[in-house]
């Protein structure tokens, strides 16, 4: 209570601000400044998302002429069409190479790292594709893994392997997409996991000493991996929806071909709007995508709320 | 210490250590040493590319005449210089209003922003499309930049760095007749300074390596920005088939962005990834 006694009364008053600008003139204030953002909020935002969501509903083209309301069509042939059913296949395909990837490659380099001489460096290199142009690399990527006398082809030949068509066979050029993409999320992974190993407190690795488990996988089991989780569930959230709006790499290496291996759900969306103009069908494959990412979104939330909740409640 | 240390545990997780880095490295060095290497010589059944001195004058000088890729470069500066501006200048006053100021509207604007924040930048693209198709903004600088000066997460992130600013500083402020603009432009945004540069790093990022919207809005080479015109020169035009000129044209396109993330690490980082938050 003598807390609050302290507390002089004018700061109780709803005003945020102080006393020296008048309620309405700051309200005034508070109106023009917010204005330009609050307009172009709505009118690049949140209407167009509502419209998308009303037009989803609907035969729309492009010329938006002759536009019906159809139901849930656009839904139902989403969930009917082979095509959309293929490329949801190969996301799915994708992400699930992806993500378990590039979280278990960015957590063993971010624990390696926390304990070397040269952690900077390291850091520099496995960061670099994060900040490099995904096209420019891609384009790399492909002449590596050129069909007959790219590098990794060279390399398999020495090895007596014989030669891959990575990106040129429908069987494998997926993978070959799903192993740019990991490269390319590595270090993104890396830097979270760092961060939260920096805040595990140095005494748990002391009295998992004194418990016996005083070195390798062990500490890491007892203390590292139960104080990760709540980070982990972030990563493993980020990288799912990383994973599953991959795009530049299809549009610029593949296209979704050969023979559609690697039309994916967001290049799908493109196609069907600003290819085919197909606006009601492309509206419902965007509004899907919203709900999924939401939803994603929702879980990670409710994960590390739940478990603020248990620590408040005296939890570790 | 997160494990044990042993000298053949040390040297076991160095050796997976350096052979990642390797990994991530190494289409950097291919890109660098093809842009150097004559086209014919690239693809010679050799394990790397040796470069010569005219391989590098030959691949350099497709990229910067025959493609215009200094004109694709000069288009993703102005598009980023002018994204960012606008989402700033558009952000600070905003967030210093929801931050610090009382006025009607303020929850419901709020409650905008964090749902904004729930929305995939693809999604409202279609709408927006159709509106710059019907006004013939396609193929202009407008298209490029207009979707794009609202940014929800700015707005965020300066209101919540606000938010702690002693309001004793700006009562000051008004006593000395500062208005509540000048205020925001004066005071805030040069305490604001770090966030500003978090996210105008990330931004510029995004931008400069955007290929989803410039693929949607622009098909005239003139108009490229640079990951699009790295995108349009690989399968069109004089440079098609050109493994050499396309990796000098990739690596001119990457070295400004790298340059600045080996120079400026810890920024660069911070930046990326509070972005991706």
């Amino acid at each position: 209570m003598a807390l609050a006694n302290d507390i002089p009364l004018s700061s109780l008053a709803p005003n945020t601000a102080g006393s020296y600008r008048p309620a309405r003139a700051q309200a005034q204030a508070g109106i023009i400044l917010s204005v330009p953002a609050t307009l172009l909020l709505v009118a690049l935002v949140i209407g167009p998302a509502i419209l998308v969501f009303f037009l989803s509903f609907t035969n729309a083209s492009l010329g938006l002429a002759g536009i019906q309301f159809i139901g849930v069509a656009n839904y139902t042939r989403m969930l009917t069409d082979p095509g959309f059913a293929q490329s949801l296949r190969n996301t799915a395909l994708y992400v699930a190479v992806v993500v378990p990837t590039a979280i278990g490659w960015g957590l063993l380099v971010a624990v390696l790292i926390a304990r070397s001489r040269f952690a900077v460096l390291y850091r520099t290199a496995y960061f670099l594709p994060v900040a490099a142009s995904l096209v420019a690399l891609a384009t790399a990527w492909e002449a590596i893994l050129h069909p007959s006398l790219g590098f990794a082809n060279t390399l398999l030949q020495l090895l007596g392997a014989s030669p891959v068509r990575f990106l040129s066979d429908p069987a494998t050029a997926i993978y070959a997409l799903a192993a740019i993409g990991v490269w390319q999320l590595v270090g993104f992974n890396m830097i979270l996991f760092l961060a939260g190993l920096s805040t595990i407190p140095e005494e748990l690795y002391e009295a998992a000493t004194i418990d016996g488990a005083d070195r390798g996988l062990k500490r890491f089991l007892l203390v590292t991996w139960p104080m990760l989780a709540p980070v982990t569930v972030f990563v493993t959230v980020m990288t799912i929806i990383r994973a599953f709006s991959v795009f530049e790499t299809v549009a610029v290496l593949t296209q979704g071909g050969p023979m559609k291996s690697t039309s994916v759900v967001l290049y799908t969306f493109y196609e069907e709007g600003f290819r085919f103009f197909r606006v009601g069908y492309a509206s419902a494959i965007s509004v899907s995508f919203f709900v999924f990412v939401t939803f994603l979104s929702l879980v990670q939330m409710r994960v590390s709320e739940r478990r603020a909740r248990w620590k408040a409640n005296g939890g570790q | 210490m997160i494990l044990g240390q042993s000298s053949s545990s040390r040297i076991v997780s160095h050796a997976v250590l350096v052979t990642g880095a390797i990994i991530m490295a190494f289409p950097f060095l291919w890109m660098i040493l093809a842009s150097l290497t004559p086209q014919s010589e690239i693809f010679d059944g050799s394990l790397l590319p040796t470069p010569t001195l005219h391989g590098a004058i030959d691949n350099y000088g497709t990229a910067l005449s025959a493609i215009p890729l200094l004109r694709f470069m000069a288009n993703g500066f102005v598009v980023c210089l002018a994204i960012l501006v606008l989402q700033i200048a558009i952000a600070i006053p905003c967030g210093y209003a929801l931050a610090k100021l009382s006025f009607p509207g303020r929850p419901i604007l709020l409650v905008g922003v964090l749902l904004g924040l729930l929305v995939p930048v693809q999604i409202p693209t279609i709408p927006i499309y159709i509106a710059l198709a019907k006004s013939g903004l396609l193929d202009s600088y407008a298209a490029l930049v207009l979707p794009w000066i609202i940014s929800v997460f700015a707005i965020f992130l300066f209101r919540q760095f606000f938010v702690t600013f002693p309001d004793e500083v700006l009562d000051a402020a008004r006593l000395d007749g500062f208005s509540e603009l000048s205020i925001a432009w004066r005071i805030m945004l040069p305490a604001a300074w770090p966030a500003v540069v978090s996210f105008s790093i990330f931004s510029i990022v995004a931008h400069w390596n955007d290929l989803y919207w410039p693929m949607v809005v622009i098909t005239n080479p003139d108009m490229m920005t640079a990951s699009l015109g790295i995108a349009y020169f690989r399968q069109a035009g004089e440079g098609a088939g050109n493994v050499g000129a396309l990796m000098a044209g990739g690596v001119l396109v990457t070295a400004p962005l790298v340059s600045f993330f080996l120079l400026m690490q810890k920024h660069f980082i911070r930046g990326l990834v509070l972005g991706r938050h």
